[in-house]
């Protein structure tokens, strides 16, 4: 089937078979890599994207749903090559991650947390993370990057005295 | 060069370098590796417990579109050796695909090649395969059995391993003792279960004889197994160490996906890869963990001093060996934790059943072995009416003690336990704590207070094998770095292995950085292919900071010693009155006479003329670092040093349970560690936080269970529970830093802390909670619902 | 884990949706396909042609009419869930969202689907079941509505006819104050499918009894119940705890309980008597509270 998707700004049109997920899409055919597959049916959250703002999981989503809809992936977060997002540079700071492979997850459900919710608690915090699995760090660096993303944001918005 | 000294860059609070390729979504995972004509496998699996292969029909999946080949056990046979294997057992050969038995529900019985995984996975269900189902067993104490179906009827019975060692007057001293008390502890089957699955990228190269291996790996000597399976050379397997693997923990060991896809890509002459998806991973992607049953005696004095122990181990090794048995020799080098025990009996049984293989899991056995002892700790405490913490801290090794031999002949370097519980007890503020819990039990709650103190061998090394299977003589263990400063004067470190999450990058730039007083961030670090590699151990064995610590260490100092050199000649001043400082060497009685970094490089470089005689021109040193106070194999009472250093953790956590549902909550967690020096405090923290979650999984939640009909169920992540953010407390680390004497800054290793004594920690917790009601919970993971079962059985009885 | 090829068709109507959908007995709505797609990857559901209604703007709504409040079928859980009507009006219904996984699959995730998949352990099925919540479907040209409580029939099985459409789900408002909720689940990791779960609503009269209640339980039986006996034997009641157990225990004495892996019959039984009591007295505490008529 031919598809147009608007990924991180940019229209593709491509040809797709209907059973291939979003995820495989946006790695197979958009070149895309930032989003992982770890468990392809819907627990492990390493396939988050942003679908029209929203943390999704692109595992759980055939490439033809998402025709018409804005996809954000890690990529499009990342202000410029070598630049980072204050959210990425947050989980920098922390050391939130090891092997880095559900990092890009984390992150765009950091962003899209952070976007509805500029001063979460850790509690609020936990529960946005909570369908992201990490096995290295057991997620204490993850809440405190995210957290000190968020104060930093805050901060960037306040007027200068 | 030891702990306690001024530190310019080691033990700061600095960035972890790999960290910024993975909050961009660049690091180099191996199914980000896309080769040009690369098509993709999927694999038949087994869908009995043990069957006879009957027949294969390709017919079917061959015919359909984009599919170009369908392999079977029989072919792979014929032209491969079979797997390495750790036990001089010949008649339980291990290879890639089933070859006319398949052991387990979920082996691999044949392999697809097709344009696309998805016409793989469509052709994969198209292979027509006639089976005889065959009997099965499940239970290692059935196994055990006189009746037993035999897993491997070759080798004649289901044990691969059973050998006992005593250390030490183990009958005398239960003999003299007041006391003794027996316990059955069972580890359940869990594992590591990395977020990436295993996958591997093979390439053959008709052209130049080699075979080029991307993979998500992390074992020793990969290359080399890969080219004994293959009858190939040595030095036709190139594996490309640059990739990222997403977690590992230890499991990350396909070789038998290696094999498999090498002998592809070769038969097929086009680039193949094989990513485990999800079901291939739990169910037969041979990554499953210890599945242990111990019974432990201990005798004991009326004060709760234990004398003596004897633990037997009974390994449920699934349907294959591998290295996978040897989990049960390397706790034999903490086999007393951290406690004066004088003499032990141990007897290490393993036996074949008709389940998933194992893999190695962080801790290499250890944490299972904690749980035994840490166990008998609490019930030792319960059954004298003492506080466990007393009883624990009647039998420490004191810090004086320092170096201590303990029975089964490894020397313990250095530790100070009781500095850092009283350090721990005092953040908890010990009292309060069980006021908490006394308070918590009075509104109708069941809680405890959970304890555990367990080591952390680390430093690596192999000489287990060696305990285990004599014809094993194997006694080095080694990490290697090179160091090249270029013409421009910038520094390049090179390691030999791929890492999973550890950030060795960091630890290199680090450790150069501070012998050659460089910014750590100017110092570039790669990984050559393994070709260009010097030997590496792989990150196995918590060994990483000490060993590659070790090896770039050296090595600097070699950079250093040769820049020395070179100033002192250029200088006319002897070698000894030369002093290096920040990358420029002075000499010491007229500091103002001095050679720059770039006049350094440049006589290296440019001016031959200027060298000291008989040097090499250039910048390039290299070190091969072989593990410290290694090197012996065992003796005639099967005592021998096993690893080097030890770390020391100690975890109290208090447990609330909902009485009527069984649920554990963990109201507050403590954990004090001392790994030695802290090579990057960071990622020392993250590990080991990290470790508590994965012990948090191996308590309560993970378990690859299996139903009467020999079949996986938890397979999924529905079902195979992984701990989320919901499930792991803020846990509150306490350091301490009791340097090494073995290692070059006093570090010690930390890849496995928090794991090793959290599941401990956890039980006993529980266990405090149930024992006002006479009940005891010694087998994991403790299931909420089996939990709550208990409880109210208990409840039940009570009320009559 | 790749599905099995299938056709993908986006009608642009609700018509032309049915009629697909009636007219191929391999085809299968689709929507948030938060359950569908693994079920289709790992290859325990092939569906021939899915039919994808999540684009028809007729089916996405929350809204207020005589029969209380109308949720569209393909309305996302996590509009529900930040949906002030459905805060105000049906709180139960509010309470339990949040439990539905994560908020990643709450995005996607439908009311609809929910309801049409029928997992014991679903919290919708539940809610809809307690409140006497009636669904609306369409087979081809003709419309039909099913009380809640005849919908559900079985584990992952319904009384929609194949072919037909989930199109709406109405959930009935109590009028009048002192009304409170409470939904309780418990589950190995808090995000889990619930090995119990119970959902309560009720009402208070001036006398601080019991004027009116509905009490239900998920995941226990092949498909969630709703306790009439037990709510019988409580109006009039100040539901105390022990009355409520007593209650909900005789009823589901009656009941066989689902067991698996993770959690056994016994466990079910005694977990859905517990949490029932806490909904219960959540409800109570809610209902004593409320001055106002909130809802």
């Amino acid at each position: 089937m031919r598809i147009e998707l608007d990924v991180n700004g940019t229209k593709h049109e491509l040809t797709v078979e209907p059973r291939t997920t979003l995820l495989d899409c946006l790695r197979d055919c958009l070149d895309l890599k930032g989003a992982h597959a770890g468990c392809e049916h819907g627990v492990c959250g390493a396939c988050t994207v942003l679908f029209d703002g929203a943390a999704v999981r692109s595992c759980l989503m055939f490439a033809v749903q998402a025709e018409g809809s804005i996809i954000t992936t890690i990529e499009g977060v990342t202000p410029a090559p070598g630049e980072l997002s204050p959210v990425q540079d947050a989980f920098c700071e922390t050391h939130g991650m090891q092997c880095g492979y559900c990092t890009p997850a984390m992150i765009l459900a950091a962003h899209a947390l952070l976007a509805d919710n500029p001063q979460p608690t850790r509690e609020q915090i936990v529960e946005a993370i909570s369908g992201n699995i990490c096995r290295c760090t057991g997620y204490t660096q993850i809440v405190e990057a995210i957290a000190l993303a968020a104060e930093r944001m805050r901060g960037a918005n306040r007027p200068q005295a | 060069m030891n702990g306690g000294a001024h530190h310019r860059y080691v033990s700061t609070d600095r960035r972890v370098r790999e960290d910024r390729r993975f909050v961009a979504g660049k690091g180099q995972f191996v199914a980000d590796v896309k080769l040009p004509g690369m098509r993709h496998v999927a694999v038949v699996t087994c869908p009995h417990a043990a069957a006879r292969i009957r027949r294969i029909d390709k017919a079917a999946a061959l015919n359909m579109p984009g599919v170009h080949y369908v392999l079977d056990g029989a072919e792979l046979a014929a032209a491969t050796q079979p797997l390495m294997n750790g036990l001089e057992t010949p008649h339980v050969p291990r290879r890639p695909l089933a070859h006319e038995t398949a052991r387990y529900s979920g082996e691999w019985v044949a392999a697809v090649v097709a344009d696309s995984r998805a016409l793989a996975e469509d052709a994969a269900e198209a292979v027509e395969i006639e089976y005889e189902p065959l009997p099965f067993v499940l239970d290692a104490e059935a196994a055990l059995g006189k009746d037993s179906p035999l897993v491997h009827e070759a080798h004649g019975s289901n044990v691969l391993l059973d050998k006992t060692f005593v250390w030490g007057e183990v009958e005398k001293d239960f003999a003299a003792s007041a006391r003794r008390l027996s316990l059955r502890v069972k580890w359940g089957r869990s594992s590591t279960v990395p977020i990436e699955t295993f996958g591997v990228v093979a390439a053959w190269d008709p052209w130049r004889d080699i075979l080029d291996v991307y993979a998500s790996i992390q074992m020793p000597r990969y290359a080399e197994q890969i080219a004994a399976a293959l009858k190939i050379p040595g030095s036709s397997v190139r594996v490309h160490y640059e990739v990222d693997v997403g977690g590992s923990y230890g499991v990350k060991r396909g070789i038998k996906h290696t094999v498999l896809c090498g002998y592809l890509a070769r038969r097929l002459a086009f680039p193949v890869r094989l990513i485990e998806d999800r079901l291939e991973n739990m169910r037969g992607g041979d990554a499953h963990g210890p599945e242990r049953l111990f019974d432990v005696e201990v005798a004991f004095e009326d004060d709760g001093i234990v004398r003596s122990m004897k633990m037997r181990a009974l390994e449920n090794l699934g349907a294959y060996a591998g290295r996978s048995p040897f989990q049960l020799g390397k706790p034999i080098g903490a086999i007393v934790g951290p406690y004066k025990i004088k003499s032990v009996q141990y007897r290490a049984l393993a036996v074949v059943t008709n389940k998933t293989t194992q893999e190695a899991v962080r801790g290499f056995g250890q944490a299972p072995t904690n749980l035994a002892l840490e166990r008998c700790m609490d019930e030792i405490a319960a059954v004298l009416k003492l506080d466990p913490l007393d009883v624990r801290r009647r039998n420490l090794i004191r810090h004086d003690e320092f170096p201590y031999l303990i029975p089964s002949g490894t020397t313990y370097d250095s530790g100070n336990y009781e500095t850092v519980i009283a350090k721990v007890l005092a953040d908890a503020r010990y009292e309060e704590l069980k006021a908490e819990r006394d308070r918590l039990r009075r509104t109708g709650k069941l809680a405890g207070i959970g304890i555990a103190a367990c080591l952390e061998p680390s430093g690596g090394n192999a000489t287990f094998e060696a305990l285990l299977n004599p014809a094993i003589t194997t006694s080095t263990f080694m990490e290697s770095c090179r160091i090249n400063v270029d013409g421009t004067g910038t520094v390049t470190a090179t390691m030999h292995t791929t890492s999973s999450g550890q950030g060795h990058e960091t630890l290199v730039g680090t450790v150069i950085g501070e012998v050659l007083e460089l910014d750590p961030d100017t110092v570039r670090v790669t990984r050559p292919d393994s070709l260009n590699s010097l030997p590496s151990g792989t990150p196995v064995g918590s060994r990483m900071a000490i060993s590659l610590g070790g090896a770039a260490f050296h090595a600097a100092q070699k950079l250093k010693a040769k820049l020395t050199a070179i100033a002192a000649h250029d200088l006319g001043i002897a070698p000894d009155r030369a002093v290096y400082e920040r990358g420029e060497v002075y000499d010491g009685q007229a500091p103002a006479r001095r050679r720059t970094w770039v006049d350094l490089v440049g006589i290296a470089y440019r001016n031959y003329h200027r060298m000291p005689p008989g040097f090499e021109p250039g910048l390039a040193v290299e070190y091969v670092y072989q593990v410290p106070a290694g090197g012996a194999l065992p003796d005639k009472t099967g005592r021998v040093q096993m690893y080097p250093c030890f770390s020391f953790e100690f975890h109290v956590l208090l447990l609330s349970i909902d009485p009527d549902l069984g649920q554990p909550q963990i109201v507050r967690y403590l954990l004090g560690h001392d790994c030695g020096t802290q090579v990057n405090p960071k990622i020392v923290r993250g590990m080991t936080m990290g470790g508590v979650a994965h012990g948090i999984g191996a308590a309560l939640f993970e378990e690859f269970a299996y139903n009467e009909d020999g079949q996986l169920i938890a397979q999924t992540f529905m079902d195979y529970l992984l701990p989320s953010a919901h499930e792991v407390p803020a846990v509150e680390i306490v350091d301490h830093e009791t340097p090494s004497p073995h290692t070059v800054l006093g570090q010690k290793g930390s890849g496995e802390s928090g794991y090793l004594g959290a599941p401990a920690a956890l039980a006993n917790a529980v266990n405090d909670a149930v024992r006002p009601l006479g009940i005891f919970v010694n087998t994991l993971p403790i299931r909420m619902a089996a939990l709550g079962d208990l409880i109210a059985g208990a409840v039940e009885r009570q009320k009559e | 884990m790749k599905a099995y090829p299938f056709d993908y068709v986006r009608p642009r109507s609700l018509d032309e949706a049915c009629s697909l959908l009636a007219g191929d007995d391999g085809a299968r709505a689709i929507a948030g396909g938060q359950t569908l797609v693994p079920m289709m990857v790992m290859r325990l559901a092939r569906p021939a042609r899915l039919i994808d209604i999540s684009r028809i703007a007729v089916l996405a709504y929350v809204r207020a009419d005589e029969f209380g409040i109308s949720i569209g079928a393909t309305t996302p859980q996590g509009v529900v869930e930040r949906n002030a009507l459905v805060g105000a009006k049906v709180p139960l219904l509010a309470r339990a969202i949040p439990h539905i996984g994560h908020a990643a699959t709450r995005a996607r995730g439908t009311v609809g689907g929910s309801l049409a998949n029928a997992d014991p352990a679903a919290e919708l099925p539940l809610v809809a079941v307690t409140l006497d919540a009636v669904l609306s479907y369409r087979f081809g040209a003709a419309t039909a509505e099913v009380p809640a409580r005849d919908f559900f029939v079985g584990p992952m099985t319904t009384s929609l006819p194949a072919g037909g459409c989930l199109v709406n789900v109405g959930f009935p408002v109590w009028k009048g104050d002192r009304i409170g909720v409470g939904f309780r689940e418990v589950s190995a990791r808090r995000s889990d499918f619930a090995f119990a779960a119970a959902a309560a609503q009720v009402a208070l009269g001036a006398d601080g009894r019991c004027k009116r209640i509905a009490i239900g339980v998920g995941a226990v039986t092949d498909f969630p119940i709703r306790l009439a006996s037990a709510e019988r034997a409580l109006i009039g009641s100040e539901l105390r705890p022990e009355d409520v157990k007593a209650a909900v225990r005789d009823e589901l004495d009656g009941h066989e309980m689902l067991a698996d892996l993770h959690a056994s019959s016994q466990y079910r039984r005694r977990a859905a008597v517990a949490l029932a009591a806490r909904a219960v007295a959540d409800a109570l505490c809610e209902a004593q509270t409320s001055r106002t008529d909130a809802h």
